[in-house]
């Protein structure tokens, strides 16, 4: 049993600041999960399963259900990092496979710029309890360190060059241009990305996300739902998610956990990268998306820097067209987190939404990929494959 | 002795004999009784055949560096001693530990460099593990 086609995306909502002072966590989860809603076409009372991850505050499920009045069925608090929003699809499909409920909302809010406080009690007591704890603690392993590293060993095993990297932000930067609500709207050059100042050599500045408030929510429903709907939907057609540690010691930091995460959405979904007309890829550093592209199968392993310069990952031509909403180098990374964000564009071309001129044209077939925790140690990956209505 | 910041690690009896080691400057490693195994991080659950039960076993304290970083903008109380050198060494044992390079210029660090252990004490007695360029 496979879940191809067995639940589709109804709605799909972006909130659409990048910094809010004047609201809760809890309020922009409802703000977002009051759009996607609407864009679905359904209301509060049709939703019976809730989906969220550690971005949401207090008891996480059970404070949202409660805060938004949701009587639910099904609960799932899956928490993979940034990668969380994709297994949470792929496990709201299972779910309405299994009868376990009709429509799932799934919601992401978060607010690191303007209340830092707000993001961080709960990560610290999770490593401060962590058993590898007094191991890593003492080395300053900042958060682009730990992707520094997984940079600087995949230049010395295959020749990437920083040129290479800083490409995949200037793509990301052409496509923000379009976005009247990126973070960064400015299209940048490769010299701007190589003359920022470097964080944890060999990354730039400019090599990393954005910082922002806001969130992001979809909506997933069962076949017989999608059929009412005057809503145009997105059919899921495969997921896969595979988490990846240290192994014992052993690394390798010149892949992701999207090396096993791909093949399996791949399988499921019955196609192959060359398939796939559009694809949103996490993007929380140039690195991310390098390693990502090779694990996923567009290109071979090493062959990443390669395959994204020439402009490859420019909409709508390139050979792979990429986070068209600018993605989380330039548009938005909501709660530190960009998972939620490239489901949303990936429905957004599927429907023939994005911005003209980076819509992909006739797009059939995309390619959602998450990712969570640090390339350096702890990481989760999670891929789907999204189809058009009738797929 | 680097003057990068040290913090007590939590000393558990899980690890108790891994942190007892570094207050005499040894490096220990805990080795699987079944399968023989080196583990890293330090425990006593073997990830590689899944049971319980090390014996600890003295490290070389020399090994070379699968990756290292620059980071020039720190978290915390490491804003202040940026910039330093962040990196995971392949020990001689097998494992890839987190550490700092220390007592050399971070511009000539490289991958494959060797490198051999270095202890900064900490005031509740652990010392905890950096690497300093062999030669």
């Amino acid at each position: 049993m496979t879940i191809r086609g067995k639940a589709s995306i109804a709605g799909a909502y972006e909130h659409p600041l990048r910094v809010i002072p004047d609201r809760t966590v809890a309020q922009v989860h409802a703000d977002v999960a009051v759009g996607a809603l609407a864009d679905a076409g359904l209301s509060m009372d049709d939703v019976d399963g809730y989906f969220c991850a550690g971005d949401a505050p207090g008891f996480g499920g059970f404070s949202m259900a409660e805060y938004l009045g949701l009587q639910l069925r099904h609960i799932d608090t899956t928490e993979t990092g940034g990668s969380s929003y994709l297994c949470h699809v792929g496990h709201a499909t299972a779910a309405i496979a299994a009868g376990k409920c009709s429509v799932a909302l799934v919601t992401l809010a978060g607010l690191p710029r303007s209340d830092p406080a707000s993001m961080m009690g709960g990560a610290r007591a999770m490593f401060a309890s962590a058993p590898e704890a007094g191991f890593e603690m003492n080395h300053g392993m900042a958060i682009h360190g730990g992707y520094a590293l997984a940079a600087r060993r995949h230049m010395y095993e295959f020749g990437t060059t920083s040129e290479q990297l800083a490409e995949i932000k200037v793509a990301a930067s052409h496509h923000a241009q379009f976005n009247p609500d990126a973070f960064l709207p400015k299209a940048v050059s490769i010299e701007e990305v190589l003359e920022s100042p470097l964080v944890s050599d060999p990354l730039h500045r400019l090599d990393c996300c954005v910082v922002t408030d806001g969130g992001g929510a979809v909506v997933v429903v069962s076949p017989e739902i999608a059929r009412d709907l005057e809503r145009r939907t997105v059919k899921v057609l495969g997921h896969g998610e595979a988490p990846k540690h240290t192994n014992n010691g052993r690394i390798d930091l010149t892949h992701t956990g999207a090396a096993w995460s791909g093949p399996r959405a791949f399988e499921e979904a019955g196609v192959t990268p060359g398939d796939i007309d559009y694809a949103s890829i996490y993007d929380s550093f140039t690195i991310t998306v390098l390693e990502t592209i090779e694990d996923l199968g567009f290109c071979e392993k090493g062959k990443g820097g390669a395959f994204v310069a020439d402009q490859g990952l420019r909409a709508p031509d390139g050979r792979l067209p990429f986070n068209t909403d600018g993605g989380g180098l330039c548009n938005n990374h909501p709660a530190n987190r960009g998972g939620m964000t490239k489901v949303i564009e990936a429905v957004r071309q599927l429907r023939g939404e994005a911005h003209g001129e980076v819509q992909v044209p006739d797009c059939q077939l995309a390619l959602a990929h998450g990712t969570g925790g640090s390339l350096a140690n702890r990481m989760g990956s999670a891929t789907l494959i999204l189809g058009q209505e009738d797929a | 002795m680097s003057d990068l910041p040290t913090f007590a690690p939590p000393v558990t009896p899980e690890t108790k004999p891994f942190w007892d080691a570094t207050a005499e400057g040894r490096l220990v490693l805990p080795r699987c009784t079944s399968c023989q195994t080196v583990i890293w991080y330090p425990r006593t659950f073997c990830p590689a055949c899944h049971t319980e039960g090390v014996e600890w076993i003295e490290a070389t304290g020399e090994g070379t560096v699968y990756s290292y970083t620059v980071t020039h903008k720190g978290d915390g109380p490491w804003r202040d001693a940026s910039p330093y050198v962040m990196a995971y060494v392949e020990l001689d044992e097998g494992p890839r530990v987190l550490t700092n390079i220390v007592e050399c210029d971070p511009a000539t660090v490289t991958v494959g460099q060797r490198v051999s252990v270095r202890w900064d004490p900490t005031e509740e007695g652990p010392a905890i593990p950096r690497f300093a360029p062999v030669g």
